[in-house]
């Protein structure tokens, strides 16, 4: 006996959503997944007429989704946003310049203007180069790093008035868990947040649309929708500790689908003891990004690579900020435990 | 992680594993028979007074328990709470100016009911832990859950609290007591009424003879936990019914402090549960030291310093007898349950990573609890009905809570947009229960075509139950829904049906429900706030 759409009750349902359970028919699951972000984005007041919004977009499943509802709901609500793709190239062959690909040509599909911009143009570096000299080991800390100061630079060269990006549910769960189990009560108030606080000046307010969206669901849009996208796995080694918030978050929601909106429900309402000690936020004393350090961890990462000392920005190492930026030569002491580790 | 090994990666020389002829890293002299923690070896005697010590400075440091007050432990059987007896003996057992100065009493639910034991079993069980608490020469009190059919809905009321913890009005309590020459103070608002004594003769709690359930109620049991859907709900439930038993036994018999067991092992685990359960707003309270919650009666949780190794060396170095009593979740599989399965994650994290409970553990410290955000609005009262806590679902538009509505209603369709409240899902695995009452069946035969007023002939709905008001029964679980927290509301919605919830529950609710109602009716004739209403803490 076919199942019919618990929607409209006339079609037959083709899928059942992975977040309520219900069984519904391609149209309806179209229409209540995009409805769905456009209430975000009407209820969080993300967007206003007339703002120029860069898309983050690396060419995988959440930012071609994104781009895609972000199009279509431009277009149907009227929000009266001039859209553009932004990139980042990290300079990893075999990985991103293929992924590159598809973004170029989702810039055709989609009709938008798009800029990459490359570890290689802002910092000298690539990853492959960066990689060669750190090892596999904490090389994500330089890739995060630099993608966050990359994709900001990006958008300033381009005048963009705000940045959004294509984290899920899922990812925004994993963080929240993540920084519990890091003990990272910063990070964990703040994680939650469906877009940056934009006092700070020069700081461009990033925001996440799919936030309520489930990773599921944005594969079953992306597949029924027929969307390009690139799926392959980052191909240096994906960060180890992660993995075990992801593995865990995806048990929960095996066991409760409801879980990954219930764990973002806690992070949402977590409220942190007076008392406790947060980071201030202040500026790199180098190049004027947000830091809440005298300089900013691309700076330190920077440093440690062109001194040949790569762990300089691994782990915590305030202490040598004043010699950084003095340009000081380190102790051999200091030098030596700053190296990368020999196997 | 660790940022030694971070930092000075290469310069730490390996060091060699420690023999069994290592003397005790702490007195340097008797021989280590243990390690805590890497490269912490303790002897025998060390070992006790470090696991001694640390209980009484967590009653030092936190100064909550007042002198001559009576302090309620609550004891499963378990190696955490049987230890903290133990503590408390050893406290006790001291000379004069080093013994604890609080009156203890032993509460112990029987929890077999719940999970299908026999009566034997049962009995068995208590018998061994009577053995043990007769032992202690402490008034003891053995409760089987099925009490929870005969408690008053008043348990669910909020009280205000009634003492102010601070550091000053301690110091007094301190004195007087010294002054009294150690007799107990009678401490503000213990005995507020002699109707109490009265009830207790009414709930049966047994001091000396053991007891028997009465066989209709522990088949109400069965029948409420097997209305549960899933085991998550199930140990959820529990865990809320067991801290309403307790509350009862500590406010029949005069106790102002409820002492709990768990360790930091248990409580790292419960705090990332409760975080998946969507307990976030109440995590504070879920798992600090001192839970305020319930007013009169104060949770507290003494062994939270402790983790489950050095409470299982503890016991075993020193003969602390335990008894294993079989749970809900005993002999599931890891992914049984959100409990169960957090459980197993952290503690196969914990043997990678051996700072996993402790960095948990710590970010608990770093909580306190949601402030209710109708602090301005006591009545209806702005707590959860079954828990307790603060409400946490009147929150911003753009919001995980609302956003998952959204997703409930756009997924219905049209049936549901008409009406306030979401109509029972026609689909195959309906949302809500739908083999209680009438109103969820018809709809989703008849295609729902005709469904505007949700429930609006629910009168037939339900008819079972311990109800005792002969009023026609609305349709119970939308109604208690809007008076659950988030997570409680998660729960509920595990159930087939509400009906076999004991009737205190729906009691309650229903009483809520007027008690709003009857604020609509007069609403114009009040003037502002009354200061002294309810705090909400």
């Amino acid at each position: 006996m076919p199942v019919f759409c618990s929607s409209c009750d006339t079609k037959r349902a083709v899928l059942k959503r992975p977040k309520t359970g219900h069984s519904l028919c391609k149209e309806c699951f179209f229409g209540a997944f995009e409805e769905e972000v456009h209430q975000t984005i009407v209820s969080a007041r993300l967007f206003n007429r007339g703002e120029t919004v860069g898309i983050g977009a690396s060419g995988g499943k959440d930012s071609t989704v994104l781009a895609h509802v972000m199009k279509v709901l431009n277009e149907r609500y009227d929000y009266g946003l001039s859209l553009l793709l932004l990139s980042v190239d990290e300079g990893i062959t075999g990985y991103r310049d293929d992924s590159l690909e598809t973004v170029k040509r989702n810039q055709q599909q989609y009709d938008l203007p798009l800029k990459i911009v490359s570890y290689e143009e802002l910092y000298g570096w690539t990853m492959d180069a960066i990689v060669k000299q750190v090892g596999l080991k904490n090389n994500c800390t330089f890739c995060g790093v630099f993608r966050r100061q990359a994709l900001d630079r990006g958008a300033m060269m381009l005048k963009v008035d705000k940045i959004c990006t294509g984290h899920n549910a899922d990812d925004v769960a994993e963080t929240v868990l993540m920084n519990v189990l890091r003990g990272d009560i910063a990070r964990l108030r703040r994680c939650t947040a469906i877009s940056t606080a934009s006092e700070g000046d020069g700081v461009i307010p990033r925001c996440k649309p799919l936030k309520y969206a489930y990773e599921k669901e944005i594969v079953l849009y992306a597949y029924f929708k027929k969307l390009d996208y690139f799926s392959t796995e980052c191909i240096y080694s994906p960060n180890a500790y992660r993995g075990h918030a992801r593995t865990f978050l995806k048990d929960l929601e095996a066991v409760r689908p409801s879980a990954i909106m219930d764990v973002i429900h806690s992070g949402e309402n977590l409220s942190v003891r007076e008392g406790v000690r947060m980071p201030t936020q202040g500026t790199c004393a180098r190049c004027g990004y947000i830091s809440s350090q005298a300089l900013c961890k691309a700076c330190v990462l920077l440093e440690g690579l062109n001194r040949g000392l790569p762990r300089l920005g691994i782990g915590k190492h305030h202490r040598l900020h004043g010699k950084i930026l003095a340009e000081q030569p380190l102790t051999e002491l200091e030098e030596r435990k700053l190296r990368a580790v020999d196997f | 992680m660790c940022q030694v090994d971070e930092e000075y990666n290469g310069l730490l020389e390996s060091r060699s594993l420690p023999g069994a002829s290592k003397k005790c890293m702490k007195c340097k002299e008797g021989t280590a028979v243990l390690i805590i923690r890497a490269g912490d070896a303790f002897c025998r005697s060390c070992f006790k007074e470090y696991f001694i010590h640390k209980f009484r400075a967590m009653l030092g440091k936190n100064r909550v328990i007042f002198p001559g007050e009576k302090v309620l432990l609550a004891v499963s059987g378990g190696l955490a709470s049987s230890s903290m007896l133990a503590q408390v003996q050893e406290g006790l057992s001291r000379d004069a100016h080093k013994k604890l100065r609080f009156v203890p009493g032993i509460v112990y639910v029987d929890e077999g009911g719940a999970s299908g034991r026999s009566l034997e079993e049962r009995q068995q069980a208590a018998a061994q832990l009577e053995h043990i608490f007769q032992a202690t020469g402490f008034p003891y009190y053995i409760v089987p859950l099925e009490e929870i059919f005969t408690l008053p809905s008043s348990i669910l009321e909020a009280v205000s609290a009634i003492s102010d913890s601070s550091a000053s009005s301690y110091k007094a309590a301190v004195d007087q007591f010294i002054q009294n020459g150690g007799e107990a103070v009678d401490h503000k608002g213990k005995a507020q009424d002699s109707s109490l004594a009265d009830a207790v003769s009414q709930l049966q709690t047994h001091d000396r003879q053991p007891f028997i359930p009465p066989a209709d109620q522990t088949q109400a049991l069965a029948r409420l936990f097997a209305s549960v859907k899933t085991l998550t709900a199930k140990e959820d439930l529990l865990q809320t019914l067991r801290q309403h038993l307790i509350l009862r036994v500590a406010r029949l018999r005069g106790y102002s402090k409820v002492m709990l067991g768990e360790s930091c092992t248990r409580l790292a685990i419960k705090l990332l549960s409760s975080i998946s359960l969507g307990r976030g707003a109440a995590l504070a309270l879920d798992t600090g030291f001192a839970d305020p919650r319930f007013g009169d009666v104060v949770m507290v949780r003494p062994m939270r310093d402790y983790s489950s190794k050095e409470i299982a060396f503890y016991n075993r170095l020193f003969s602390v007898p335990s008894v294993f009593t079989p749970g809900l979740d005993t002999k599931t599989s890891d992914k049984a349950s959100i409990q169960r399965l957090t459980e197993s994650f952290v503690t196969k994290l914990q043997t990678d990573f051996p700072s996993t409970v402790s960095t948990i553990y710590r970010t608990s410290e770093k909580l306190q609890s949601a402030r209710s955000a109708q602090t301005n609005d006591a009545d209806p009262p702005s707590k959860c009905l079954l828990c307790l806590c603060a409400l946490d679902t009147a929150v911003e538009e753009a919001s995980a809570f609302n956003a998952t509505l959204q997703s409930e209603r756009l997924s219905q369709g049209k049936k549901a947009s008409g009406s306030g409240l979401p109509a029972p899902a026609p689909a195959p695995a309906p949302a809500l229960g739908s083999g209680s009452g009438g109103q969820c069946c018809s709809s989703s035969s008849a295609g729902g075509s005709g469904e505007g007023g949700c429930g609006g002939g629910g009168g037939g709905g339900g008819g079972g139950g311990g109800g005792c008001c002969s009023t026609p029964r609305p349709p119970v679980n939308s109604d208690l829904k809007t008076l659950l927290c988030y997570s409680c509301r998660l729960t509920i919605k595990d159930m087939a049906t509400v009906d076999t919830l004991p009737s205190y529950i729906t009691a309650a609710a229903e009483w809520r429900k007027r008690r709003v109602e009857m604020r609509k009716e007069i609403s114009e004739f009040l003037l502002g706030e009354d200061e002294d209403e309810e705090q909400p803490c």
